[in-house]
């Protein structure tokens, strides 16, 4: 049996569906992600030891163990602790906290590297502690660390597709639907991974247009 | 506890790092509208000096009064937080190397703090920038972003992103040592002009010149304790101290 993509046309519209999804689940998990980080960065710089601790514990456990088994939990494992989150939410919530917990690595190391004086004239002014790391020192370090923001981004966009596991009908999950009917895998996966390329690239033009606006400022 | 009578009061101010005292025992008592001028050898304690005053280095001895009101009195420390930042809006200081935020404009700059502390709104934020920065000279500037300064326009934004804050008192540690010897005139017409305005001012700083023609009082510090203070014409032409006449001799040279 040859290669026919002839088979593929029927099921444009069921791809199209995952390709929403899959935009869907990964826009969410990258603001959740994006600001889950900055928040985890400032609790793990600035929090006190009694809440920092916890934290550093839910970080650790986001980045030792596999993001698979973090879904699984999620979705599966908090049902029987009366927590019972529709599939959509259950992958945004793991796929952006485990994000996040990169995200905030990166923050964090900006954060540090803003030059002290910052924080000083801020305060000066007579700003709070709060008031200066919210419009000074974090927007700094985030502008700082916008480029390894995006890849990071760009691997949640892959590991969106673990949340096919869970339920989630986005690209993998409709790829494989389709093949279940038709039993054409090399068609059907070939063509999720050339729409997982294009929303790829569309990702990095957003990410450009972001750095280029962030290029006028240094 | 006796009440203040001078405008800024600084009694028996005195400062450790571990065994290290940089500040031992200085009074300083400054009246409105004074300008006072602090040199000396780097190291001698004077940026300690002025940071303690807006309690950016707290002492760990002594009182900070300002137009009545103790700057580092002692609070618990959630209502200390709320008692120093309104303090500290009524100091405004200015940094050797600007400290200007580079995320935000120059209008930014200036308009950030009194928006965030004084609820003002946008169109009173901008005619604040307006005047600010036509103040110091910089109201063409006013949509660039610090990067596309020169330093002393840097300096000069800093100047009015401080005075925005309509403040009693300027700070100035050293405002024109990090620029290049042609800008540095720009930055001192500007505090000159506060002069003029009767702006109480303690300027730190390591042009004798600069402090002679617009400071009431110079005060010469070294290893931590005021050495000798006077009106300039003395502590300049006259000092009693050897210490002080071994300074300003060093300086005279390093200038040449
Ligand atoms: N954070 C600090 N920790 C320890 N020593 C310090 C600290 N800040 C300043 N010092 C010391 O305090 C002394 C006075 O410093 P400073 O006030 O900066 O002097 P100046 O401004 O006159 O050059 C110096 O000996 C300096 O090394
Ligand atoms: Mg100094």
């Amino acid at each position: 049996m040859g290669l026919d993509f002839s088979v593929l046309p029927p099921f444009y519209g069921t791809l199209a569906l995952g390709v929403l999804w899959t935009v869907a689940i990964t826009a969410a998990s990258a603001v959740l992600s994006f600001f889950g980080g900055i928040l985890l960065a400032v609790i793990a710089l600035y929090a006190p030891m009694a809440i920092r601790l916890p934290f550093r514990f839910l970080a650790w456990l986001f980045m030792g163990t596999p993001l698979l088994l973090q879904l699984f939990l999620i979705y599966f494992g908090l049902v029987q602790i009366g927590i019972d989150l529709p599939a959509f939410v259950a992958g945004v919530i793991g796929l952006g906290f485990h994000f996040a917990v990169y995200n905030s690595e990166l923050i964090q190391t900006a954060m540090i590297a803003v030059d002290k004086g910052q924080m000083e004239a801020a305060r000066t002014l007579g700003l709070s502690r709060r008031q200066a790391l919210i419009k000074v020192v974090v927007p700094q370090a985030v502008r700082d660390v916008i480029p390894p923001i995006g890849n990071n981004m760009i691997a949640l966009l892959k590991d969106s597709a673990l949340v096919s596991v869970i339920g989630v009908s986005e690209l993998t999950l409709s790829a494989q639907r389709a093949i279940g009917q038709t039993y054409r895998a090399f068609e059907f996966y070939a063509a999720a991974a050339v729409l997982y390329y294009i929303i790829n690239l569309g990702m990095e033009a957003v990410l450009r247009w972001f750095e280029n606006r962030n290029r006028l400022y240094r | 506890m006796t009440a203040p009578h001078s405008f800024v009061e600084i009694r028996h101010a005195q400062k450790s790092y571990g065994t290290l005292e940089v500040l031992k025992d200085i009074s300083l008592n400054v009246e409105r509208g004074q300008i006072v001028a602090i040199i000396g050898p780097s190291g001698s304690g004077k940026s300690t000096l002025l940071r303690a005053i807006n309690d950016l280095d707290p002492l760990t001895g002594g009182e900070i009064w300002l137009d009545g009101v103790q700057v580092n009195k002692a609070l618990p420390h959630r209502q200390y937080e709320k008692h120093i930042n309104q303090m500290r809006q009524e100091i405004g200081m200015v940094f050797q190397h600007f400290n200007l935020f580079p995320h935000l404009t120059v209008r930014e700059n200036v308009t950030m703090a009194p928006k965030l502390l004084k609820k003002i709104s946008d169109k009173e934020a901008d005619k604040l920038a307006e005047e600010q920065l036509d103040h110091v000279g910089m109201l063409e500037r006013i949509d660039y972003y610090p990067a596309q300064l020169s330093g002393g326009q840097k300096q000069r934004v800093a100047i009015a992103r401080a005075l925005a804050m309509k403040p009693k008192l300027m700070l100035f540690d050293e405002a024109t040592s990090a620029l290049d010897p042609e800008l540095v005139e720009e930055v001192n017409l500007v505090m000159k002009k506060l002069a003029q305005e009767h702006m109480t001012m303690i300027i730190v700083t390591h042009e004798m010149d600069f402090a002679a023609s617009v400071c009431d009082r110079v005060l010469f510090m070294d290893q931590g304790v005021v050495v000798e203070e006077g009106p300039p014409e003395q502590v300049f032409r006259n000092p009693t101290q050897e210490r002080t006449r071994n300074f300003l001799r060093k300086h005279l040279e390093g200038a040449k």
